[in-house]
């Protein structure tokens, strides 16, 4: 982002005035009750739909796949893997990823239609874990894409990934979907 | 009385005088409008269902937080797939990419047209139900056609070009085994295969001849692999091509093609009830005086029947592996073509020599001489 350190005219200041104004006209809007119960349906049905990729990058995925097994059974939150990034609201970046990985990584990411959801499961993906000297390591997936939920472990157990996924639909109920928040003012 | 739209326009006509076109294109309307979207909550729950057998047979439980025993899950789905961002690929050719889809809707749920749930309450009895029947479910396969290519992506052409393979030969051997049960009641009407069966199984054709009892796992097996199902799933193989056809698909988009496979999955095992299992037969002691009951005791008999065959598909999706594409074909052409001839030329001499009679009714016809 360019800085701009110049006077403002006096038109650029009433523009900013007025969006300052339609920005709380927003928030009025959106804490109408017709919207939030409407909000409210729509982030039920969306927090209970969380499809991840079918992706896994080091041992945190076989931890990864026995969540989906029989014990911890993701597909009861209504969580199911697809295999293409583009049908997919999250994706849970599970085991080390190297420097060569993270520019794929960020591809796939790009690919997932909005709105979209990252979980990093297990210290290397947090931080860099167990590998953090390793030369070809990225320390922390939250370097290349934006994490919404770190789950901690190496590996975590399924139930604490479970436990992620659950706080992460805690998230997604808190949003608010229909009234944008606008992100330049 | 055999088509509901015409009652609906007669209704209309006596009740409110309206003009006689502008009537049959309100009741066909409101019927396309009922019927399809029957169709669309059958597909929507069978998705539910899915996952609950899925969860079963892998012993897990399956999605049951939305709702009682999550019965709602389709809604969540539903709301998250509108809601999506419709992503249409840069490269990929737009107007055949958006079109795609609704094909493949419009094949499946056209086919709804020809299927009678009870005496009474079938949309258009055709002369020519059979045929347009297979002819009209043939039409996923330009939507999949068209989906593969216009996404420009390798995977998603890989899939729809196997997809077309596989849906324009198993065609023949679903056709020839219905065949064999024309050859009985020569009839094309879906009403008259009916009206041919009985409500106990002994009557059904599926235990008519030695020939339609073949032919009814030879239809079974061609109509799964129409439908893309498992184990004939290789166009959306997971392991090999993405996600097959729908690689480039998001939101609401694959939803219609989701849709489309699960409405196909409710269409085939009731075309398999209609040929082979008596449809809506029911005995004769439960035809009531009162019109009404007596039909909503066929709908409930033919629903029953079909769910059950519905549960096979599903069971046989979660408990058999995938075939090979060479392996697939080899089935087609080389065994499930030619078994399907010697079924026809079973039943034929069997209609020829016993004068249609089944073949529990000879033997019993034997043994009482
Ligand atoms: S956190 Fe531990 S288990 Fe997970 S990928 Fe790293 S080393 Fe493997």
């Amino acid at each position: 982002m360019e800085k701009r350190d110049h006077i403002e005219t006096r038109e650029e200041y009433r523009t900013k005035e007025n969006e300052v104004q339609e920005w709380s006209a927003y928030q009025k809007l959106s804490d109408n009750v017709l919207f939030t119960s409407l909000d409210k349906i729509l982030n039920l049905g969306r927090a209970n739909s969380l499809w991840y990729l079918l992706f896994g990058t080091a041992c945190c995925a076989i931890e990864l796949m026995q969540t989906g097994g029989p014990r911890a059974d993701l597909d009861r939150f209504g969580s199911v893997f697809r295999p293409t990034p583009r049908q997919c609201d999250l994706i849970i970046i599970a085991g080390t990823v190297t420097l060569k990985m993270a520019s794929r990584i960020k591809i796939l990411y790009d690919q997932m239609p909005e709105p979209k959801y990252v979980i990093s499961m297990g210290s290397c993906a947090n931080c860099g874990g167990l590998f953090d000297l390793g030369y070809s390591v990225l320390r922390g997936i939250d370097k290349v894409i934006p994490v919404d939920v770190y789950v901690p472990g190496c590996p975590p157990r399924p139930e604490a990934l479970t436990e992620g996924l659950l706080v992460l639909q805690q998230k997604v109920k808190n949003e608010k979907f229909l009234v944008k928040e606008k992100k330049s003012i | 009385m055999n088509n509901i739209a015409i009652t609906l326009h007669n209704f209309i006509i006596e009740n409110f005088g309206i003009d006689i076109n502008l009537s049959l294109a309100i009741s066909y309307f409101l019927i396309a409008l009922i019927f399809w979207s029957f169709l669309g909550v059958i597909g929507g729950l069978l998705t539910f269902l899915e996952r609950r057998v899925a969860g079963r047979i892998q012993s897990r439980i399956g999605p049951n937080r939305v709702g009682p025993q999550g019965i709602f899950q389709m809604l969540a789905d539903g709301i998250k797939l509108v809601l999506k961002e419709d992503l249409i690929p840069a490269l990929a050719d737009k107007p055949l990419f958006r079109m795609a889809p609704y094909l493949c809707v419009i094949g499946v749920f056209s086919a709804l047209v020809v299927i009678p749930f009870s005496s009474d309450i079938v949309v258009a009895d055709l002369n020519v139900g059979v045929l347009y029947a297979l002819a009209i479910t043939t039409m996923v396969v330009m939507g999949i056609l068209m989906g593969s290519w216009a996404s420009n992506n390798k995977w998603s052409l890989l899939g729809g070009l196997r997809s077309a393979a596989q849906i324009v030969s198993y065609e023949i051997p679903a056709a020839l085994s219905v065949l064999s049960i024309v050859l009985i009641t020569g009839s094309l009407s879906m009403q008259d295969i009916i009206r041919a069966q009985g409500a106990w199984p002994h009557q059904w054709f599926f235990f008519h001849n030695p020939g339609t009892f073949v032919a009814f796992f030879i239809f079974f097996t061609s109509a799964l692999a129409e439908n893309n199902r498992v184990p004939f799933d290789i166009p959306e193989a997971e392991s090999e091509l993405v996600a097959g056809y729908n690689t480039e698909y998001s939101g609401m988009r694959f939803s219609f093609f989701f849709l489309a496979e699960f409405a196909n999955v409710f269409i085939i095992s009731s075309l398999a009830v209609i040929f082979f299992f008596g449809g809506w037969q029911i005995p004769h002691f439960l035809i009531s005086e009162n019109h009404i009951i007596t039909n909503i005791i066929m709908i409930a008999n033919f629903l029953f029947k079909t769910f059950v065959f519905i549960f096979i598909v599903l069971w046989l999706r979660w408990t058999l592996p995938r075939l090979r594409v060479d392996q697939l074909m080899t089935m087609c052409w080389k065994y499930l073509i030619p078994i399907s001839f010697i079924c026809l030329c079973i039943t034929a001499s069997f209609v020829l020599f016993f004068g249609g009679k089944s073949m529990i009714a000879v033997f019993i016809g034997r043994i009482t001489q």
